[in-house]
């Protein structure tokens, strides 16, 4: 038991911080106005983001530093969202790529994979989307129709790929097609790696909640995908076998280890808030309670990353942080819009922030499926 | 940075759990309910030195930190043991009132502490209960009451206890009245500030192992009751009781830890991070109690099923040592709200 940071991981601390505070202030020069990444024009603004984080390499903090990493530690990693979330940085367009994608990559990827794709990760060079949901497979992934037929030199594509976080803005998708064609739910599925630029594939944004365009749907049709489409081979792991690639990304510390400091900055908004418009003593209890468990996620995460780099396993407890944050998210917005009163049906980033809240208990395996693997896998309840 | 028990806090864990899940069974729990507690389990205490981690090493102690004893308060909560081990090894032994060297014969130990501070609360409160609510009164040795800023020691014979019933039979809570002058002990606001917030500590860590044990017994209870030819934990309805009730217990078990590394360190906050951890303790036994009812149904609604030892003691403490409220505004006073 030792709280404390190495002189090493302060001194990391103080450098981001500087870092960012320099940097924020000369990209918000360069853009102007800041747009929502959910739009076209705020994810270009926010490609500019991404270069310069990538340049001063802080892209990918805890990646080797052969791929566009500097070689830090989960510890380094924390360190980093910490201040990035504390100085108000924008939310990350790359991320489906570097938390969902790569992690993938450095559990099944071949060598060549690692070593073309990794890097255009890091430096949102190639902008990746996930194609896992169709309009008949959402919590259920298993149930995806979407079909790869092998033909020499390569595969095509048809079906439908849709909820496509950032879609229409991405050049690639990965994703899982059924390449086994009389295979049923986890078998049979291949996952690939495809340009959206080819032949075939149509994408079409569409509105979310908060009307921006942040999701998309993607067709496929006869599209067709030669084998070595992304520079290397578009199959991540074996052919038929894409299940067990997919689930990796989901239990990877990387993949579904979702940081405490952007909701430490969000409780840290709300303390202003408060400030600024007071409330009853219902609602300052509230806050206070909300506080203490944006703090106990902290702490958990503390505990979680030291039993990581113990050589533990993250696996089915993941699922307690998932159900953990995302209802915590929504609270928090929700006292803020109690904080604002009748001006909450106000654009603005809180009532913007409110409604992306809302898909947190929906995405990356809504809460029922995520109460469901705790009482089954990590409390052993019969199926 | 490391945040975990570490090997020697686990093997005192261990070590406590296996002794009080021999010698205080659930059985014994029930057998407080009619008379004062079995001494044996308190005594096997002694033995491993639980009740003096928190006494120095000169003093015949562990010399150890809050961080130690948490767990050993965890495993406590969760065998419901009927004795007051927060009140003993956590706010007195550290006064210098219980433990080893406070005892008259130094071969025994002077145990079993009776206090009203978790009734009366610290200075900045108004008291959370009336006098009638002294747990473990009638049956403890040594008492430890507030009066005016400080506290008082008394023995068991200068004090008259007045036993009162209360919902879980194995409180053995009594009015107390002093009829001799006794003897000072700190007349330091801020030590009693401290053993204030060591009180709440011992709390919540004994309310994280009563919620612990209480979803223990309702897992092992779902996956054998059938009901319309399943068990009923294969329901999702039930899963999700279970699931939320995991969850809170989750989160609640670092920010316990925390606190201890809190006190132990003199860190700033330390007010604030006991009263997070209670906070977010109260409400994780709340979580799980009401999920273990639901899902036990109606041999849960009784006296001869053993879950209500646990889900009464649960009630208790919640209320005991600040209730929800009064640590919810002291953090907010701490955060500037």
């Amino acid at each position: 038991m030792d709280l404390n940071w190495s002189e090493t991981q302060a001194a990391m601390r103080q450098d981001l911080r500087r870092w960012l505070e320099r940097n924020l202030a000369g990209w918000r020069v360069e853009i102007g106005a800041e747009l929502s990444g959910d739009t076209r024009e705020g994810f270009a603004q926010q490609l500019l983001w991404e270069r310069r984080l990538f340049e001063a390499g802080w892209s990918a903090v805890a990646w080797p530093e052969a791929y566009g990493g500097c070689d830090g530690t989960l510890w380094d990693w924390l360190i980093f969202e910490d201040e990035y979330w504390r100085a108000g940085a924008p939310q990350r367009v790359t991320q489906n790529g570097i938390q969902i994608l790569a992690p993938s990559i450095f559990e099944h990827g071949t060598q060549a994979q690692k070593d073309l794709l990794l890097p255009r990760i890091a430096a949102a060079e190639d902008l990746w989307c996930q194609g896992w949901s169709e309009p008949n497979a959402g919590s259920d992934l298993a149930g995806v129709s979407s079909r790869a037929r092998r033909v020499p030199g390569g595969w095509v594509l048809d079906g439908q790929k849709t909820w496509t976080t950032r879609g229409a803005f991405c050049t690639h998708l990965f994703g899982l097609f059924r390449s086994d064609p009389d295979s049923e739910r986890h078998r049979g599925l291949t996952y690939l790696l495809v340009p959206l630029d080819l032949d075939g594939i149509v994408v079409r944004g569409f509105g979310r909640l908060d009307g921006d365009e942040g999701f998309a749907e993607v067709f496929f049709t006869e599209a067709f995908l030669p084998d070595d489409a992304v520079g290397t081979s578009v199959v991540l792991g074996e052919v038929d076998r894409g299940w067990s690639v997919a689930v990796s990304a989901a239990s990877t510390e990387r993949g579904l280890l979702r940081s405490p400091g952007r909701y430490q900055a969000t409780v840290a908004g709300l303390l202003d808030l408060w400030a600024e418009r007071g409330g009853d003593a219902a609602l300052r209890r509230r806050i206070a309670a909300a506080w203490m468990l944006v703090d106990a996620y902290r702490l958990q995460t503390l505990q979680t990353i030291t039993t990581l780099l113990d050589g533990g396993d993250l696996g089915s407890e993941a699922s307690l942080a998932k159900v953990w944050w995302s209802e915590l998210d929504i609270e928090l917005h929700e006292i803020a819009l109690d904080l604002l009163g009748a001006d909450a049906e106000l654009e603005g980033p809180w009532s913007k922030g409110h409604q992306f809240s809302l898909a947190g208990p929906i995405y990356a395996g809504t809460n029922e499926v995520q109460r469901n693997i705790v009482a089954e896998r990590v409390l052993g309840l019969p199926r | 940075m490391k945040f975990a028990l570490g090997d020697d806090r686990e093997a005192l864990r261990s070590t406590v759990r296996d002794l009080l899940a021999e010698i205080c069974p659930p059985d014994a729990v029930r057998a407080a309910w009619a008379r004062a507690p079995d001494p044996a389990p308190w005594q096997a205490l002694a033995s491993v030195g639980a009740l003096s981690v928190l006494v120095p090493e000169e003093d015949g102690g562990l010399g150890l930190d809050e961080t130690y004893l948490v767990p050993v308060l965890e495993e406590a909560g969760r065998a419901a043991l009927p004795h007051p081990l927060t009140e003993t090894a956590m706010v007195a032994a550290p006064l210098g009132v219980a433990g080893p060297a406070a005892a008259a014969d130094p071969s025994a130990e002077r145990s079993v502490v009776a206090t009203d501070l978790g009734v009366a609360g610290p200075a900045e409160a108004i008291g959370f209960g009336s006098a009638a609510a002294v747990p473990s009164a009638t049956f403890a040795e040594t008492f430890l009451l507030v009066a005016g800023s400080g506290l008082r020691l008394y023995e068991a014979q200068e004090v008259e206890v007045e036993p009162v019933d209360t919902v879980d039979g194995s409180r053995h809570c009594g009015r107390v009245r002093p009829v001799a002058a006794g003897q000072t002990v700190t007349e330091d606001p801020q030590a009693v500030e401290a053993a204030f917030d060591r009180g709440v500590l011992g709390t919540a860590a004994e309310l994280v192992g009563l919620s612990r044990a209480m979803l223990d017994l309702t897992v092992d209870y779902a996956a054998q009751r059938h009901q319309f030819g399943k068990p009923i934990g294969s329901f999702q309805a039930v899963k999700h009781h279970l699931a939320n009730a995991r969850i809170q217990i989750e989160f609640a078990g670092p920010a316990v830890l925390y606190a201890a590394y809190d006190l132990a360190h003199g860190l700033a906050d330390g007010g604030r991070s006991v009263s997070q951890a209670k906070w977010l303790a109260t409400r994780a036994a709340a979580v799980t109690g009401r999920a273990a009812l639901q899902c036990h149904g109606a041999i849960g609604y009784t006296t001869e099923h053993d879950l209500h030892l646990y889900l009464k003691r649960s009630w208790a403490l919640a209320r005991s040592w600040g209730g929800e409220d009064f640590h919810a505004d002291r953090v907010a006073a701490s955060i500037g709200i």
